[in-house]
């Protein structure tokens, strides 16, 4: 079986987002990009699938800042093939251009599952798991906590609100919106990155088109009025003296379990 | 192409809140617009009669839809919209509405806004503003053309809106083509009942990222026990099994309203706030002073949490 996950970057959300000036889009220039989270995810499930069921993993990114840092990395958690797609497309968000750019590719690689997070911190137009289902004709399923083989087809565990999940069994190829998986994303040290890097190579395709966007964007800002909460300041006891005086007064403080 | 059409949300038979928070800013916007509010209720009909905001309720009857099917589901949405021509489809931020937004954006060349926490209207457009970025930042986007869906975050709107009394004309359709196509449900699995019921909790202590490790989760269990309280957490937290499901908060766990919340090392996600904003007091510790928790948080420290717990509980042992 041909497990293929798509991994994107994503802006480092721990670092302050600046604005650019016009308060159209972030401030690109001092961005850092990381590997999006939930892609993480999607790649760890699928090298469970490769261990628990012997499939072929292959990642894919679109070629957008740090792509081949995680295509390395995931190749050296242990993803057997890596490619990028490289075009004249710079740092779209835009989950129907990352789909534009991304089904194509998809369809000259070996596939018979298809994963990726089940959302991005920048998926304003959608989530791209759903999307790439729609135009590779595949069904799909997001927010995907666990992934089993059954014969020719998938068991799929989908998480609603409050903890409920629904069991699925979905025909292959198909497309999941990961949300997590059984264990955690594995790691893999620096230096065996960096010898990857060395010893694989990244298949490179090329992009096709990318259609115009259908959203115009009026403006981004930071939420207004900040701050609602009253700070408090001071050294680390004097805080804490401050919020036992504010729980005295709001009738908080109990006697502790015994 | 007129008109507002909400997807109302059930699982198990029940209507979720969110369903009538999309009805009552759908009755507002259909209002704003002058046209009608259509509730689409997919294969639960009994509900239909629980949308008295609505000028009218589209019943569809089909038996694939009992259960919730992404395929099915998104037949029945796409040829409604289809059919109907919505200006504005409105559908939740949630597992299942982000099953469906999307493939009915592709399949019906529909621009959609995902994340949408505000709605308005300028100067007869339709302006949606969207949380990205973990909720630290906003973005205003127009569809390009005059027919949009979007997709709301639960809790942006107040669901009493859309409680109104009322007789909407009830419309029952049978649909063609709703099948489940190459996805078939199998079985509903309950969440496992934890030791504690954190919704049934005074004070919760909340632990998010912040925590960095596994260890530390001790000095913050002390902290709730000298509080009286339990201890809950974010979705990171129980996703690296540090904790289990059952002390999990926010979108794809449980909603709390403790008269005590104090969160963390917890950024505020918007996922996150979702589960836990209605708490009576919220007091947040984190080291970022722009993270998001602190615009919910009634009292906010800017502080190592490292420090602040362990001096917290020695205050509230003496």
């Amino acid at each position: 079986m041909d497990v293929l996950v798509v991994l994107r970057q994503v802006p480092d959300l721990v670092e302050d987002l600046e604005l650019n000036a016009a308060g159209t889009d972030l401030e690109r220039d001092s961005l850092k990009y990381v590997l999006n989270e939930f892609d993480d995810w999607a790649l760890e499930q699928a090298l469970l699938l490769k261990e628990k069921n012997g499939a072929l993993v292959t990642v894919l990114a679109p070629d957008l800042p740090e792509a081949d840092t995680s295509l390395y990395t995931a190749l050296a958690k242990g993803a057997d093939r890596a490619a990028k797609v490289s075009g004249d497309f710079v740092l779209t968000r835009s989950s129907h251009a990352l789909a534009d750019i991304l089904a194509p590719a998809i369809r000259v690689l070996p596939h018979d599952v298809v994963l990726t997070g089940v959302q991005s911190a920048e998926d304003l137009d959608g989530q791209l798991a759903v999307l790439l289902g729609s135009y590779l004709g595949y069904p799909a399923v997001s927010v995907v906590t666990d992934v089993a083989v059954d014969g020719s087809s998938l068991i799929v565990r989908k998480e609603f609100a409050g903890g409920l999940c629904a069991e699925y069994e979905v025909a292959l190829p198909c497309v999941l919106g990961i949300q997590a998986a059984v264990r955690t994303p594995r790691y893999a040290p620096v230096s065996r990155v960096r010898a990857v890097s060395k010893e694989k190579k990244i298949e490179v395709l090329s992009a096709g088109g990318i259609r115009e966007s259908d959203l115009r964007i009026v403006a981004f800002r930071k939420p207004e009025g900040g701050r609602r909460a009253d700070m408090i300041t001071g050294d680390p006891d004097s805080v804490a003296q401050q919020i036992v005086a504010i729980l005295r007064q709001r009738g908080l403080l109990k006697r502790s379990s015994e | 192409m007129a008109g507002v059409m909400v997807l109302a949300e059930h699982l198990n038979g029940v209507l979720a809140d969110l369903s009538f928070e999309l009805a009552g800013k759908g009755r507002a916007m259909a209002d704003a617009l002058a046209e009608p509010l259509d509730v689409a209720v997919l294969g639960a009909p009994t509900l239909a009669s629980e949308f008295g905001v609505a000028d009218r309720v589209i019943a569809v009857t089909n038996t694939t839809l009992e259960v919730y099917s992404p395929t099915a589901y998104r037949a029945a949405l796409a040829q409604l919209i289809r059919e109907y021509q919505p200006r504005l489809v409105l559908v939740g931020n949630t597992s299942i509405g982000m099953d469906l937004a999307a493939a009915v954006s592709a399949e019906l060349s529909l621009p959609l806004v995902s994340y949408c926490t505000g709605l308005r209207i300028d100067d007869g457009q339709i302006v949606a503003t969207a949380q990205l970025y973990g909720g630290k930042v906003l973005v205003d986007a127009l569809p390009a053309t005059d027919h949009c869906i979007v997709a709301v975050l639960a809790g942006s709107f107040p669901a009493d809106a859309g409680r109104r009394p009322g007789q909407p004309s009830i419309e029952r359709r049978e649909l063609a083509g709703v099948t489940s196509g190459g996805i078939r449900f199998r079985r509903l699995i309950q969440p496992e009942a934890g030791d504690v019921d954190i919704t049934r909790q005074d004070i919760l202590v909340s632990v998010g990222r912040g925590i960095q490790s596994q260890e530390n989760l001790e000095g913050v269990e002390e902290l709730a026990r000298a509080l009286g309280g339990e201890l809950c957490a974010s979705r990171p937290i129980v996703d690296n099994g540090w904790l289990p499901k059952s002390r999990q908060v926010g979108k794809s766990g449980l909603t709390v309203r403790p008269r005590l919340y104090l969160a963390v090392g917890v950024s505020g996600a918007p996922e996150h706030l979702e589960g836990m904003r209605g708490a009576e007091c919220i007091i947040a510790v984190n080291s970022d002073p722009s993270a998001p928790i602190f615009e919910v948080a009634d009292y906010g420290v800017v502080a190592d949490l490292f420090e602040i717990v362990p001096a917290l509980t020695d205050r509230l042992k003496q």
